[in-house]
């Protein structure tokens, strides 16, 4: 029986799973896809808030301002990049200008540190592309910039290496409650475990009923963004730049991103499909719209993706973070919208001092390991550490992605790490092939090769992401008919 | 340290008759250097005919038209490292690189000449909203998958685009048994050849819809349709004219991008039109020694003419390598006038122009019964008739030197005639 499992593997489950492998509990972290931070947490923003912006006394408020500070520690343990590159909330008039006003006077309530009203020409001087418009904004150094689904893969795979279980393609159908204990029902078995984390995500409403008639809802809202190729990011611009919120909405951000690339939108829509995750030409359209009030020559020609992701917009209106009234021991961390990603530091703590609290008293494990083994980017190194690195293996010698100059070397330890990628774009989220300019055009045929070798797989076999997604539909060979018939 | 006269980055068909020619002009210490684990490039998957006419007046397949200069290369000894991967260049001619059994290079050289070639455009480039399913392939790609590797990328095809290898792959999907709904063009007119579409989509009753364009894909894991729509004079989609097609897979023919990101590096400048390298009669680039030729340069129709344009390239950097190059006299600028999109070399220094210059360019539009003018300073210099010209095809005019007053400092070349 496991002590604790947590249902769902994005980016608030792996960071409670992490936190939890520090003590000495069974832990198990189950997804439904075949791989972790497949949901909300690799499509959004990826920005660590400052935190002014949350209402002041909402758990989001309280969440996020713990939750900033605390980034820096665990992404130099795991190896992460983040970056606190500072953000700005630009204003057009005065209208905005009291806005500004009233979000640092939140951000005073609110304790966040580092912020300043600037004038349109001391915002001029940090970002000479911004439109002649602005007239000022607000400042906040302490906002940055991170990669979310590499921040949760590198969690889980210190989560995994400190003892927590991982089992992916596991979707719990239902759940049961034996006494003390919670049966999950899932499609692989059954499951008992003595407490549960819901961290579903869009789906934490669906978990939520299984347990508990106090019910929430979760409503897919949808954001569209625009990736346009590096050398944008940190080139064209060099903060996160938010638009002063109007009545007509709340605008939309520039932002570099840690590969130097840059990242447009999102727009909002609330939908009802839980797995809308196409975009739309209103969409893009808007979003491009709407941008170019911050400035008036974005590179949209660079534009090299487009894509969507589902944020989870709680009918509470705030995070849902506690043990559910009426079941005990089931434990919702639900509606976790933005500031999500800023807020999931603070928010695995405070549900590994309730567990604490549950418990009586959580034992550290002596062995805890906090350090994630950096994986090697071979671009990043220098001219001797290169020769060096490719004398003691050949494969870092060779040129997989020419687009983001990744060996194969690095994809081979990327399948190889536990969890190791097993799909195509498994291994672009890890590192990066297919993520350039070209979309994989050239590298995505020597992945698959690369896939089907390490994995022992036949070609047909390997997924581009979700089960079904087979890149290769058989051997031409097998195809000529003609050849048959006579 | 690895020290070369020249080396070329790229041993696809533009690299292979660079580095030919330079060995032929004298410079015996040459080196080809090819990331693919062959030499030959693209050509290599083109598996169909039509490469060769004007080269070897005959119709060879991609690969016999590659195999041709590689034999070539070889029996004149001409070093050539395949698998190996430029990191980077520098202004100084030094190139760092890498490969599995060397290891880390650093090579001198005193001359290089970019080979890169180009890139295929992507469904994301283009911001075709929808999901992202399994299934949607840049037309190259599925090309290398099928002809390459041997393998089915889907049964039921529908085709974005009418570029070349769109329209060739159309007949290629055909005969290796899947069926190909259509090809839709946002143009007017045809991004590929005239017989292309004749040879791979006439031939086997694939429609080719104009002014039509893809507004939304569907499908979780794999594609499971299309929605087409004709477009309007500004190609923004017209209301109520969608279709929707079912299919498993897309192929995307939408364009060619010179690969200059090494180039870009180091500071090269770049024309806006062509996105390759501003070169001068040489094909060298801003950078004093440092050469462009083929697909990196501009993206070409045939071949033919980059083999015919990479040539130049190899000797002028073979005169380089020896120091022959006369840097001396004004510098012309070659300009696009009207209905003309670009023109290849974008400067000249006439001292280096033997007899006649060959300038290679393209037309923005479709023209029938036109007239080519190409002035120098104000005076008529070239007066050409053409039935029709297309903006698939490129074209060639030759200018003799003697014919360039002295004092001249900008060719401009444009096109009069009646629009489609």
């Amino acid at each position: 029986m496991h002590d604790v499992t947590i249902i769902g593997a994005g980016i608030i489950g792996t960071f409670i799973a992490r936190e939890l492998s520090k003590y000495q509990l069974n832990v198990l972290l189950l997804d439904k896809e075949n791989d972790v931070s497949k949901g909300a947490t690799r499509a959004n923003s990826a920005i660590v808030h400052g935190g002014y912006d949350a209402k002041p006394g909402t758990l989001m408020a309280k969440f996020n301002a713990l939750g900033n500070p605390m980034f820096d520690k665990v992404c130099k343990e795991l190896g992460v990049l983040f970056e606190r590159i500072g953000s700005l909330v630009l204003a057009f008039d005065n209208e905005d200008m009291k806005t500004i006003n009233e979000l640092f006077q939140q951000g005073i309530e609110n304790r966040i540190p580092g912020m300043d009203i600037l004038l349109g020409s001391e915002i001029r001087r940090m970002e000479p592309n911004i439109s002649r418009k602005v007239i000022g904004g607000l400042y906040s150094k302490t906002a940055g910039i991170i990669g979310p689904w590499e921040l949760a893969i590198a969690l889980t795979e210190n989560a995994v290496d400190n003892g927590v279980k991982l089992s992916l393609n596991t979707e719990v159908r239902d759940i049961e409650c034996i006494g003390n204990k919670h049966r999950l029902i899932t499609n692989k078995g059954m499951i008992d475990t003595k407490y549960v984390i819901n961290c579903a995500g869009v789906y934490a409403d669906k978990i939520n009923d299984m347990v508990s008639n106090d019910i929430f809802s979760i409503t897919p809202r949808r954001g569209e963004y625009y990736v346009l190729d590096k050398g944008t990011g940190g080139d064209f611009i060099n903060k996160v730049l938010f638009q002063c919120p109007t009545k007509l909405g709340k605008g939309v951000l520039l932002t570099p991103t840690v590969h130097g690339n840059m990242l447009i939108g999102p727009n909002a829509e609330d939908l009802e499909d839980k797995t809308a995750t196409e975009t739309t030409y209103e969409g893009l359209e808007f979003v491009k719209k709407v941008s170019n009030k911050s400035s008036d020559n974005i590179p949209y020609s660079k534009n090299i993706r487009t894509f969507a992701g589902l944020r989870a917009q709680p009918s509470t209106g705030d995070f849902i973070i506690g043990e559910a009234k009426d079941a005990k021991g089931f434990i919702n961390v639900a509606g976790i919208k933005s500031p999500g990603l800023s807020s999931s530091p603070a928010i695995a703590k405070y549900i590994v001092e309730l567990l604490d609290h549950i418990f009586d008293g959580l034992k550290m494990k002596e062995d805890f390991n906090p350090i994630r083994k950096k994986p090697i980017i071979f671009m990043e190194l220098n001219d001797d550490e290169k020769k060096e690195l490719i004398k003691k293996d050949s494969s870092y010698g060779r040129i997989i992605c020419r687009c983001e100059m990744i060996t194969e070397g690095e994809i081979v330890e990327a399948i190889r790490r536990n969890p190791g990628a097993t799909t195509v774009d498994g291994i672009k989220r890890r590192v990066r092939p297919g993520a350039g300019r070209c979309q994989g055009g050239f590298c995505g045929p020597r992945v698959v090769e690369i896939l089907a070798r390490e994995l022992d797989e036949e070609p047909e076999k390997i997924l581009k992401d979700m089960k079904g997604s087979n890149i290769l539909i058989e051997n031409t060979k097998n195809n000529n008919l003609a050849y048959e018939e006579v | 340290m690895i020290e070369y006269d020249i080396a070329v980055i790229g041993g696809g068909p533009a690299g292979l008759a660079a580095a030919i020619e330079s060995k032929k002009n004298g410079i015996n210490n040459v080196l080809v250097i090819e990331r693919d684990r062959e030499l030959g490039g693209i050509l290599q998957q083109c598996i169909h005919n039509g490469f060769g006419l004007h080269e070897f007046n005959e119709e060879l397949t991609g690969p016999e038209y590659a195999h041709r200069f590689i034999k070539e290369l070889k029996k004149m000894r001409i070093d050539y490292k395949i698998d190996t991967m430029v990191l980077n260049i520098d202004v100084d001619k030094n190139i760092k690189a890498i490969n599995t059994e060397d290891g880390f290079m650093e090579i001198k050289c005193k001359a290089i000449i970019l080979a890169m070639g180009c890139r295929e455009r992507t469904r994301d480039a283009l911001a075709i909203p929808g999901s992202r399913p399994v299934g949607i392939l840049t037309a190259g790609t599925a090309q290398r998958y099928i002809n390459m590797e041997g393998y089915m990328v889907g049964k039921k095809v529908f085709i974005l685009g009418s570029g070349d290898i769109g329209l060739i792959m159309a007949r290629r999907l055909t005969l290796e048994g899947a069926e190909v709904l259509g090809v839709a063009e946002i143009m007017s007119y045809s991004g590929g050849l005239t017989r292309n579409i004749v040879q791979c989509l006439d031939d086997y009753n694939i429609p080719l819809f104009l002014n039509h364009t893809i507004i939304n894909i569907e499908g979780k894991d794999r594609v499971k349709g299309v929605w087409v729509a004709k477009v309007d004079d500004n190609r923004k989609p017209i209301k109520g004219t969608e279709k929707f097609y079912e299919c498993d897979t897309l192929l995307l023919s939408v364009g060619l991008i010179p690969e200059n990101e090494l180039s870009k590096d180091i500071g090269i400048n770049i024309d806006n039109k062509t996105q390759g390298p501003i070169v001068n009669e040489a094909m060298e680039t801003s950078i004093p020694g440092i050469f462009a030729c083929g697909n990196v340069v501009h993206v070409h129709d045939l071949v033919d003419y980059v083999t015919e344009e990479s040539r130049r390239a190899g000797k002028f950097a073979a005169k380089y390598a020896k120091g022959l190059i006369d840097d001396s006299g004004n510098i012309i600028k070659t300009e696009a006038d009207s209905g003309i999109r670009y023109i290849v070399p974008q400067k000249l220094r006439i001292k280096n122009i033997d007899k006649s210059l060959r300038l290679f360019m393209r037309v923005s539009d479709i023209y029938k019964n036109a007239k080519l003018i190409v002035r120098a300073n104000e005076e008529i210099i070239v007066d050409k008739k053409e039935r029709q010209l297309n903006p698939a095809e490129m074209i060639m005019i030759d200018i003799d030197v003697e014919k360039i007053p002295f004092n001249t400092r900008t060719i401009t070349v444009k096109v009069i005639g009646e629009g489609k």
